[in-house]
């Protein structure tokens, strides 16, 4: 029988060692996998390659998850974070290599990356310190960067409702980078709110289909009150 | 400061907007334009982590941490509203179809450069959204303060901050004044209450063209 359900999320990350690359999904608090991101910082892994928007939101980590580098668009904690996380203070006092990209850029790529795109081309960035290394090319008179895909080791992302088949259904503005990344990583680990029968997810409804993820595995409901910054 | 105040910015940009428009406002100062949307427009927000028809922010008790703006503030949601993913919604701003952006700013050149994304010479600063933003929107806008702090123009002939895009800004909404961006260099449109044209020219460095027709910001 296929079935993706893992008991405990330290099960779920059982295979995450050093020098993995994991992209973690969310955009500020909703949507990151906050257990998940928990259970990695337990673990004490090293050399670490993360790949997100942002990492204050990172509330539930008592480390810098091992981080040697980071790929992401919001290094820095900004006015309206809810937090601050050790990640963010690993990427100030410079312990962690940051590489930036624009924030629609680092999505495509990560689209790129699970669908089979070897390189794209586009406009953002022309002109900018992102141009810097990186193909040029015209098309139609415009000025494009060559970009190339993002693919990682592990995926830790958020849904709301999973099957034993890892088809996912996503809530409000959960989904975010959560079903982009769903598809650009070897391994991607889902912790939900609940988990359904088989059957009970219309074929309708289903946001991520289930041949993207690896292991499920339910969650308390997050249960931390962030201190708002703004 | 002289001339309006930062929310009264918000109030005239809000005029540029029209019935039915899809309308993306950045973090920050921008987020403001939305209290001045009147209440029987239908404008359409659009928000880069996913959203389109999103309102007001949120009350405590109206919290739901799944709904946030781009700012990662709650907001509720507006009738229409609907979700999707990142990729989604940077492609709406990049492939056309979002009607204007309203971008803060650091600085803008006299070409419509804009500088957004670091106060001074970093390589390590939040570039989010905001040069993804400045492609394919049919209008972009910016809100800022005419001047730093200090008194120094932020509208200048070259940036001096790291560029978020080259010529991309079509309009300048200050404390002090409008300003069009054209191919010909910067039009004063438009002066805010009390102040005058000179005053305009001294706290910007590049030369302003005087329109035909400039008027008082009607708010």
């Amino acid at each position: 029988m296929l079935n993706k359900i893992v008991d405990t999320v330290d099960e779920a990350i059982a295979d995450i060692g050093d020098g993995a690359s994991i992209m973690v999904g969310g955009f500020s608090v909703a949507g990151t996998p906050h257990n998940l991101v928990a259970a990695v910082s337990r673990k004490g892994v090293k050399d670490i390659t993360l790949i997100g928007n942002a990492f204050s939101q990172f509330l539930a980590s008592t480390d810098a998850l091992g981080v040697k580098k980071v790929i992401c668009t919001v290094p820095l904690p900004h006015a309206f974070a809810w937090g601050t996380s050790p990640v963010d203070q690993g990427i100030r006092e410079g312990r962690i290599e940051v590489e930036l990209n624009p924030q629609g850029t680092f999505v495509e790529r990560i689209r790129a990356g699970g669908a089979g795109i070897l390189g794209f081309y586009t406009p953002v960035g022309v002109g900018t310190i992102i141009a810097e290394g990186k193909e040029q090319r015209v098309f139609n008179g415009v000025e494009c960067l060559l970009e190339l895909p993002l693919k990682a080791d592990f995926a830790l992302i958020k849904a709301d409702k999973a099957d034993r088949f890892g088809n996912l259904v996503y809530r409000m503005a959960q989904r975010n980078f959560n079903p982009l990344m769903a598809t650009a990583a070897k391994t991607t680990i889902v912790e939900v709110d609940e988990i359904v029968p088989l059957g009970s997810l219309s074929p309708e409804v289903v946001d991520t289909p289930g041949i993207y993820v690896r292991r499920v595995v339910k969650v308390p409901k997050w249960d931390i009150k962030p201190r708002y910054l703004g | 400061m002289k001339g309006l105040t930062r929310e009264l910015i918000g109030m005239r940009i809000a005029k540029e907007l029209g019935q039915g428009m899809y309308v993306n406002l950045g973090i920050g100062l921008p987020t403001g334009v939305s209290n001045f949307i009147p209440e029987e427009l239908e404008v359409i927000l659009h928000s880069e982590n996913g959203i389109l028809g999103y309102g007001r922010i949120a009350t405590e008790e109206e919290w739901d941490l799944d709904l946030l703006n781009a700012s990662g503030q709650p907001v509720v949601l507006l009738p229409g509203a609907c979700f999707f993913h990142s990729a989604d919604a940077f492609g709406m701003v990049r492939g056309g179809h979002v009607d204007i952006t309203v971008l803060g700013a650091y600085q803008v050149s006299e070409k419509g450069d804009l500088a957004n994304w670091a106060a001074g010479a970093t390589k390590i600063g939040n570039i989010g959204g905001a040069m993804d933003m400045c492609y394919g929107a049919k209008r972009r806008l910016v809100y800022m303060e005419h001047t730093t702090k200090k008194g120094e123009p932020r509208i200048v002939k070259e940036c001096t901050y790291p560029l978020t895009a080259s010529r991309v800004v079509n309009t300048i909404f200050t404390n002090l004044a409008v300003i069009e961006v054209t191919p010909h260099g910067l039009l004063l449109t438009e002066v805010a209450p009390g102040v005058t044209l000179e005053e305009v020219q001294a706290a910007t460095e590049p030369k302003l063209t005087i329109a035909e027709g400039i008027k008082e910001i009607a708010l």
